[in-house]
């Protein structure tokens, strides 16, 4: 079965009285353990399509299969425990708590999780994952005092705290220079071939795409290239172009 | 342990700015400690004010013998002799909402003389030992009161205040001391505790109290009017007392002519009884004095055999009225005092929730990144509403420091009376919790309504 199954999803704005339609007819088929890229420029329904995979956005018709369960219908609070336990996010910009340390920004998210750890369980499984990552010597370091790559990574580390089967990451690269780049494109390959994750990477750049074993661009809405296309030709290449 | 999470969250929320919070909170202490403060000093100055009428007889009534007049000449108040030491007993035992009476004989300020040294008293009594128990000063500072064997034999025996121990006795006790007042030697029995100044700055302390019988019949200088009494020969009770008092010399002048026996058989004084001067009576209750003033009046009248319609021979005072008024005037100030202080409190609670809705903006991509990790609406509300009732109970308890160590001040340095008064305490507290969540609720449902992917989006 696959992990994210859409069909023929649509999404429209309504902003007083004009209805702007944006996704026009999507349907994908994500299957577990992929690494995949969604290109698109901006405006084509890139950024729209990412936040109702990632569940933060419902679409306006259509079918969104997550693991086996619709999610199209769910409740706010339904979406965010399904988030919280299916998804994690890499952002552009990091998006780490300011004063905190890298541990604790990493724990964050199990403080909304259902299963209750108990606080050593909790920062066991941070201290696992920054070290995994490898910062486990920058643990109580906060972000202010890491590097740009450094806090993408402790970002990576919190986005796999609840060991979700999908990551979502939204331009993880935008703000590092080429050389972190690679090295945060390195773990995400890295992480999708050790444990399976199935990672979507949301990018404009044909670089960081090319990291990924499937493109698929928007265009105005629809998916441009066939949901179903090959993995890309230049991917073995270039991916050994990025560990040089 | 959910609560527990989201309790540690606000904290550590709150841990990231503490100067910001800290700020925040400082409406919070001013009004909470304002409020403190204000219910102190209020409560602190209504039981200093009460303590003072209380002392100077809260509950006591004062029966007068009436005025006489001649002539369409008022001779003022106490001018007839109309009360007897046995209308007080009779006011004791048969008014039911009276807990004790005291006839009370004054003697004109007089010297007192111990050893070398002498003073004149304010007040020199004569009375009953129930006088004690009227003016609710049972506690002796040393010795024993005088009992009623002392006041029916007349005997020389007195109790003194603080103010003539004082200026008579410097490092001696006073105790079994003959004190002379007026050539006439007391044996000091008893010490009065100290009851200090009456609200119009008396000195109560500064007091001689005899048996009545003592003062009446052997001090002379008792009132004028008794001594007329006196000298005109009183009736058969007290006639063999009566001559006692040509034991010692006194110095006493006959401003009037003496009369003759026949003169005085035939122009005979309408004397009936031996007089006091006042009679001092004690209501059970605050509540009780004007029933008790209704039954003081219907035994009088019945036992003066005034006719219906006459004037009464006596008047009544009390000092309740006085004593409601200054409550009253109390209880105004302290329920000011206390709006101005929640005005205060309300003042704080905007300044938080100003801060809080600043603080929502302004951690809008917080918000963002913690509904996309899983944080639903209502975790989100939480945070933010445990967020601002943990700065105004953190507020409250440091405004009641705040508030303790003002009340605390005024006290030492301004001379205050404070009381501590757990109702504000109590209040601020749920005030503070209250002003908490009613001021941080808005801010934090805007905070959960937020969208996610806007929020994250936000710049």
């Amino acid at each position: 079965m696959n992990l994210i199954e859409l069909r023929n999803l649509y999404k429209t704005y309504h902003l007083s009285e004009l209805d702007v339609p944006v996704l026009k007819g999507v349907t994908l088929q994500v299957a577990r353990g992929e690494l995949l890229a969604l290109m698109g420029v901006s405006g084509s329904g890139k950024s729209t399509l990412m936040n109702i995979l990632g569940c933060l956005d419902r679409p306006s018709s259509g079918e969104y299969w997550l693991d086996g369960e619709e999610v199209s219908r769910l409740s706010a609070d339904q979406r965010a425990l399904l988030r919280n336990r299916m998804i994690g996010f890499v952002f552009q910009n990091f998006n780490l708590l300011p004063r905190t340390s890298a541990l604790d920004n990493v724990i964050m998210p199990l403080s909304y999780t259902a299963q209750n750890l108990s606080d050593r369980e909790a920062r066991r499984r941070g201290v696992e994952l920054l070290e995994r990552v490898g910062l486990g010597d920058r643990m109580d370091h906060e972000p202010s005092q890491l590097s740009g790559g450094q806090q993408q990574r402790v970002a990576i580390a919190r986005a796999l705290i609840n060991h979700p089967p999908l990551l979502f990451a939204d331009e993880p690269t935008g703000n590092l220079d080429s050389k972190t780049s690679q090295e945060v494109l390195a773990m995400f390959q890295k992480l999708n071939e050790e444990d399976g994750i199935t990672i979507i990477l949301v990018t404009h750049d044909a670089d960081v795409a090319r990291h990924a074993r499937r493109i698929i661009r928007i265009h105005d809405g629809v998916i441009a290239d066939g949901p179903l296309a090959a993995p890309s030709e230049p991917q073995t290449a270039l991916a050994g172009g990025g560990d040089s | 342990m959910k609560l527990y999470r989201t309790v540690r969250t606000a904290f550590r929320a709150l841990q990231r700015n503490v100067m910001r919070a800290f700020l925040t909170t400082l409406g919070i202490i001013i009004g909470v400690g304002a409020v403190i403060t204000m219910m102190e000093i209020g409560k602190g100055s209504s039981a200093a004010i009460q303590s003072r009428i209380a002392s100077m007889g809260a509950n006591n009534l004062l029966v007068l013998p009436g005025t006489a007049a001649s002539g369409g000449i008022s001779w003022g108040a106490g001018s007839v002799m109309s009360l007897t030491p046995e209308d007080s007993e009779a006011i004791a035992a048969q008014c039911p909402a009276v807990r004790a009476t005291a006839p009370v004989v004054r003697a004109r300020a007089a010297q007192v003389v111990y050893g070398s040294r002498n003073w004149i008293p304010m007040q020199i009594l004569g009375s009953t030992p129930t006088f004690l128990d009227v003016r609710d000063w049972n506690n002796m500072a040393e010795g024993q009161p005088f009992n009623e064997r002392d006041v029916r034999n007349a005997n020389r025996v007195c109790l003194i205040g603080q103010t003539l121990v004082k200026n008579l006795f410097e490092n001696e006790s006073p105790i079994d001391k003959e004190i002379r007042v007026q050539n006439v030697s007391l044996r000091v029995v008893g010490v009065l505790a100290r009851k200090g100044a009456n609200m119009m700055g008396m000195d109560q302390d500064d007091l001689v109290l005899a048996p009545w019988t003592t003062l009446k019949y052997r001090v002379s200088g008792a009132s004028s009017a008794n001594n007329a009494n006196q000298s005109a020969g009183s009736s058969s009770t007290s006639s063999s007392v009566n001559t006692l008092s040509q034991l010692y010399p006194n110095a006493q002048l006959n401003l009037y002519p003496q009369q003759s026996a026949t003169q005085l058989a035939d122009t005979p004084i309408p004397v009936r009884f031996t007089n006091v001067d006042q009679i001092m009576v004690a209501a059970r209750s605050n509540e009780d004095i004007s029933l008790a003033m209704q039954q003081i009046t219907d035994l009088l009248r019945e036992r003066h055999r005034i006719h219906e319609g006459d004037v009464d021979d006596f008047n009544i005072r009390d000092m309740t009225e006085m004593q409601s008024m200054m409550t009253d005037v109390n209880s105004r100030i302290t329920n000011m005092l206390l709006f101005v202080a929640l005005i205060s409190l309300v003042v704080g609670g905007v300044g938080i929730m100003n801060i809080m809705l600043v603080s929502v903006t302004e951690r809008t991509h917080e918000i963002g990144l913690r509904m996309a990790v899983g944080a639903r609406a209502r975790d989100i509300l939480g945070q933010f509403l445990i967020e601002s009732i943990l700065l105004c109970l953190a507020g409250g308890a440091i405004g009641i420091l705040a508030g303790k160590g003002s009340s605390h001040l005024m006290t030492r340095y301004m001379n205050f009376p404070t009381e501590t008064s757990l109702a504000a305490v109590i209040a601020a507290v749920a005030v503070s919790a209250g002003v908490g969540i009613i001021f941080g609720f808005y801010p934090a449902w805007k905070a959960s309504r937020l969208d996610p992917i806007e929020a994250l989006r936000y710049e």
